[in-house]
């Protein structure tokens, strides 16, 4: 009997994935035992897929068992790939499926009012995420991956990034805990995501480490676009370091935290309110303002409770947030709404815009709303107010 | 009412509008194939059954009689008759089975059942068909039924009609109902009824609306018996024949079964916001609209949004809905999303206007989407 290697899932319960069981043999070629619900309009394509990505792969002996639950071609791909590897396939070719996605770079000071998490190794929760319409979406390596996983999600999240078309919402990665985390960019960082997110940074040796590994293996590859990073601080030491990591690169672009991690490491309890890490959190936005990057929230852990979210998100915007992560697309609304201006904001904004542009256009020095004066850093922030609402749709685009 | 040629011969099969190839006789009757939208025009005059009079009750107006195997004996059941229920009572339904059964006792055979739906509960059915009680059923085959309708042992070809189209059958006579069996929430002796009170209720009777006019018998059943007169009803005493009262016509906390689950899936939640955004966008949602909700999962939580938007919009309109109740044709102006605080100003109709294409608007989010501002 040939070496075995077993991939994805298999129960009434799997939606959009595959499981495959691949056994190594010495002759006889290929055989695929397909069982699927939808055999009659895909099992074609079910089994030319699979023999394709075994071809490549340099295997031409082997048993395969398909036992498919409606997972779309990138998903059996990563499955067939991860079996093969786990069989001990010395692999040869690249297996990796064709691009089909290529949407355009994220900036640096891109609108990031919420995040997506996605569990790297769920395919079904990728394939209708963008249609929430999240900022960005987060294929996850790390926390939502069971550790004897990571190699399958790392393969599943390569082909997520080359096929899946995520709406406009930025593409991000978090990375696992270093040392691990570097492992993964070696699949991840060829596929251009837009951003890596760092766990469990205590300091800006980490972010070191992790933009000189993208810069080996971009040079390697002869080149790539910057690869935004945040790093996630999730201790007390990771705290206290804030602003040395933002300042760490030019790569990065925001600084968040994790609270589950940065709660148990000081040994007091999350609350509802997050009352115990205020310190951290205020911290973090003075840290990022400092270094000129974005400063971004935790999660709301609790998907059920939308006026507590609210709430969070409300008070996360007054101390300076850019946005917040989110675990469920249902929280990405309250999200937005929460990061949006009010409209009395903006009309108060737009006033002082107006009287700015009034008064540049006469030469004065001195900008005045009816009878007070307007401080120079007041129009700035007004400025900024009337660009995020014309970025979030609140006001149409101006009219050129 | 002689035996149809239900032996179904080799079908004609023609090409419909549709490209679709579809029989020209379906159980022995001639079937029109689908035109075109508004390409066909239907002739002859709507269905009607004999006429009944005072003569048919007694002076007192009194039709009720002690069950219901004595109403069915006294509509004078044929083999090969239809009998029609109502799926009011979805999964909890009782009073189909009670005229099945009725009918078996009567040694009625090969009758056409011709439910307005049917579900789980109405397994028992499969017994009657295979004991030549029931034909076939035309309506439609949930659950065990359409199991066994799938496997072939179902001898007539099940036919599966939209609610709409099962009125327009029953009207226009493509159906023609030999006794309709109405489960009542509520009615009276003279046989007016209702499904909004009473221990049962179930809501609207809509289905058994359209069987109780065009019928040749008309039997309602229920378990609440109130003196005439039975207000409010739906449905006309004048085209009942009998009233039988029974212990329970079905258990409404079952309505709420299968289907009718409200989703959690984040996907269809979506779904469901998009369609209650495009009726409200699109000045389909104004004051005293009406819609009709399926009962799946989507469309409840389709309701479930509608209901947000409305309130929103009553609440900027900042008039009690009693004010704009009578103004059907006049759209609510709720195009723009306002996120708090409801205008300070005057909101009569000219001076409103003003706020409602203010500077500061949003988009629907689809639109957002197509042109990504980033």
């Amino acid at each position: 009997m040939g070496q075995r290697g077993e991939a994805g899932r298999a129960g009434d319960d799997v939606r959009s994935d595959v499981y495959v069981a691949l056994e190594l043999r010495k002759s006889g070629g290929l055989t695929l035992n397909v069982v699927s619900k939808v055999d009659a309009f895909f099992g074609t394509s079910i089994r030319e897929t699979a023999e394709q990505v075994l071809t490549t792969l340099g295997v031409e002996h082997a048993r395969v068992e398909i036992d498919d639950k409606g997972a779309l071609p990138f998903v059996l791909q990563a499955r067939v790939e991860a079996a093969a590897r786990r069989a001990g396939v010395a692999v040869q070719g690249d297996a990796r499926p064709e691009r089909t996605v290529s949407p355009p770079r994220s900036a640096k000071d891109r609108l990031r009012r919420s995040r997506l998490y996605l569990p790297g190794n769920e395919p079904k929760f990728m394939v209708n995420a963008g249609l929430h319409h999240p900022d960005a979406v987060i294929l996850d390596l790390e926390d939502s991956v069971h550790p004897a996983e990571k190699d399958t999600a790392r393969l599943l999240v390569r082909n997520a990034l080359r096929c899946v078309d995520f709406v406009g919402a930025e593409r991000m990665v978090r990375i696992n805990q270093l040392p691990l985390g570097l492992e993964d960019l070696e699949v991840i960082v060829p596929e251009a995501p837009d951003l890596l997110l760092i766990p469990k940074t205590e300091g800006p040796g980490h972010v070191r480490q992790v933009v000189d590994r993208i810069g080996q293996i971009q040079h390697d590859l002869g080149g790539g676009e910057p690869i935004w990073l945040m790093p996630i601080l999730e201790s007390a030491r990771g705290v206290e370091y804030a602003f040395a990591i933002a300042d760490a690169s030019e790569t990065v672009a925001a600084l968040t935290i994790g609270l589950e991690d940065y709660t148990a490491d000081l040994g007091v309890v999350k609350t509802r309110l997050g009352d115990e890490s205020m310190f951290a959190r205020r911290r973090l936005v003075n840290a990022a303002r400092a270094a000129g990057v974005q400063a971004i929230d935790s999660v709301y852990g609790d998907v059920g409770d939308v006026e507590g979210l609210r709430a969070w998100g409300r008070r996360a915007r007054a101390w300076g947030y850019d946005g917040m992560g989110c675990i469920h697309p249902r929280q990405i609304e309250p999200i937005h709404e929460a990061f949006a201006p009010t409209v009395e904001e903006i009309e108060k904004a737009l006033k002082i815009v107006a009287a700015f542009e009034e008064a540049e256009a006469k030469g004065l020095g001195v900008v005045s709303l009816g009878t007070r004066m307007v401080d120079p850093p007041v129009v700035l922030r007004a400025q900024r107010l009337v660009a995020l609402a014309r970025r979030t749709g609140m006001l149409p685009e101006e009219a050129q | 009412m002689s035996g149809r040629g239900r032996k179904q011969a080799r079908a004609d099969l023609v090409t419909n509008a549709a490209g679709r190839r579809v029989p020209t006789v379906v159980n022995g009757k001639e079937q029109v194939p689908f035109q075109g939208v508004a390409a066909h025009q239907p002739a002859g005059v709507r269905h009607a059954p004999a006429i009944r009079s005072c003569k048919d009750y007694p002076a007192t107006g009194d039709k009720r009689v002690p069950d219901l195997k004595t109403a069915l004996e006294r509509c004078g059941p044929t083999d090969g008759m239809v009998l029609s229920t109502h799926h009011h009572f979805r999964n909890g339904d009782k009073v189909a089975l009670m005229a099945l059964n009725a009918a078996a006792e009567l040694g009625v055979k090969d009758l056409m059942w011709f439910p307005s739906a049917s579900f789980p509960c109405h397994a028992p059915v499969i017994d009657l068909m295979d004991r030549g009680v029931v034909h076939h059923i035309e309506g439609s085959m949930n659950g065990p039924l359409g199991e066994y309708c799938s496997r072939g042992k179902m001898r007539g070809l099940g036919v599966l009609r939209s609610h709409g189209g099962r009125w327009q059958a029953v009207q226009d006579g493509e159906v023609k109902i030999d006794v309709a069996v109405i489960a009542a929430p509520t009615a009276d002796p003279f046989g007016n009824c209702d499904g909004s009170h009473g221990p049962s209720a179930c809501g609207s009777l809509g289905f058994a609306l359209a069987d109780s006019i065009h019928a040749e018998r008309v039997i309602v059943v229920t378990d609440n018996l109130v003196p005439f007169p039975c207000v409010p009803w739906q449905i006309q005493g004048n085209n009942v024949d009998y009233v039988v009262e029974v212990d329970s016509v079905g258990d409404p906390s079952k309505i709420v079964s299968g289907t009718t689950q409200i989703t959690k899936s984040p996907d269809r939640l979506l779904i469901a916001e998009y369609v209650a955004r495009f009726l409200r966008d699109a000045g389909i949602m104004r004051d005293g609209f009406s819609f009709q909700a399926g009962a799946g999962g989507i469309a409840l939580a389709f309701v479930q949004f509608l209901k947000d938007m409305m309130q929103e919009a009553t609440s900027w309109m900042g008039r009690p809905s009693i004010w704009r109740r009578w103004s059907p044709l006049r759209p609510t102006r709720i195009t723009l999303r306002r996120r708090r605080s409801p205008p300070t100003t005057s909101t009569a109709r000219g001076t409103s206007r003003r706020w409602w294409t203010p500077r500061c608007w949003a988009p629907p989010r689809s639109t957002c989407t197509s042109t990504p501002t980033w």
